[in-house]
């Protein structure tokens, strides 16, 4: 496990990641992309299905999902109405650009030799990744990690309590991945920065 | 474009156009992007995501971020309400806790 590298002559960010590393991320990222695509963008009523065919505007509601609801906050705090509007105005296209930022992961990884099942012992994944790229993969991940913090729980100082989770925990392997997309993010970051 | 004149200029419209110094003061107070503190992301991104998005230096992209992250929240752009509109949502592009209010 070593993140990513700038590489100094092209200015791409590198790595290189085992087939398994590679095939998590992949998986992190078609999560998102289901969770993206999953809950219907616009709010599920009792109108006529015509009229809610014919109805193309955004939802006006705080997504239900927790995940989602932290995606997408409401741009203001003491006034719902103006939050619907905004709402109406740019979660169609901010969910959009996650889901295509997480494809692009997905497509990197495959481009880079990842086959669709991975089977292959060994195999190992090397992604150079042109600075747009790199910049797209690093939103990516904070979605990824923004979705597993939700569903966990995780709080600011709360280091000590995974830590102290047995090891067979479930809760502590998928803070181990958390913990992991953050270093890749760091190292990614770095890479970026002059 | 091919609007027609309806009225002769000179003609008076009955419109007020004195204008009251609240209004002059309502539309003068700028509007504010707040960016909160969140247990996920880094610091370096969120510096990172100052510079690149406002263009600030790394150093009062790093200001900036601290505040963020040892008061809980930071006023990062002031503006029209349309621009703190975009950078809000510039901010959630980015995975970033962004609200907009007008100026305290």
């Amino acid at each position: 496990m070593s993140g990513f590298q700038r590489h100094r002559r092209s200015g791409r960010s590198i790595a290189t990641f085992t087939g398994f590393e590679a095939d998590l991320l992949r998986s992190l990222a078609s999560q998102l992309v289901e969770l993206l695509r999953n809950e219907a963008a616009v709010p599920d009523d009792a109108r006529d299905p015509f009229e809610a065919l014919m109805d193309f505007s955004g939802p006006t509601s705080e997504p239900e999902d927790p995940v989602l609801a932290r995606l997408f906050p409401s741009a203001y705090r003491d006034d719902d109405e103006a939050a619907s509007e905004f709402r109406r105005f740019t979660e169609g296209s901010l969910r959009d650009g996650k889901a295509q930022a997480a494809c692009l992961v997905i497509d990197t990884l495959e481009e880079a030799g990842l086959p669709p099942q991975l089977e292959e012992d060994g195999l190992m994944i090397d992604v150079e990744l042109e600075p747009d790229v790199a910049r797209t993969w690093m939103r990516s991940f904070t979605d990824v990690r923004l979705a597993l913090a939700t569903r966990l729980g995780v709080e600011d100082g709360d280091e000590e309590y995974w830590f102290a989770l047995p090891d067979d925990d479930p809760r502590a392997q998928a803070h181990d991945i958390y913990d992991w997309v953050g270093y890749l993010q760091e190292t990614l970051v770095e890479s970026l920065s002059r | 474009m091919g609007a027609v004149a309806t009225a002769s200029p000179d003609v008076d419209s009955g419109l007020e156009t004195t204008l009251d110094p609240d209004q002059v003061t309502v539309l003068a107070t700028p509007w504010v992007t707040i960016v909160w503190n969140d247990p996920v992301n880094l610091m370096s991104y969120v510096s990172y995501v100052f510079q690149e998005h406002f263009g600030y230096s790394r150093k009062k992209a790093e200001k900036l971020m601290m505040e963020v992250h040892e008061e809980g929240r930071s006023v990062v752009s002031t503006g029209t309400r349309e621009q703190m509109e975009r950078d809000v949502q510039a901010m959630h592009e980015y995975g970033l806790w962004a609200t907009l209010q007008k100026s305290e």
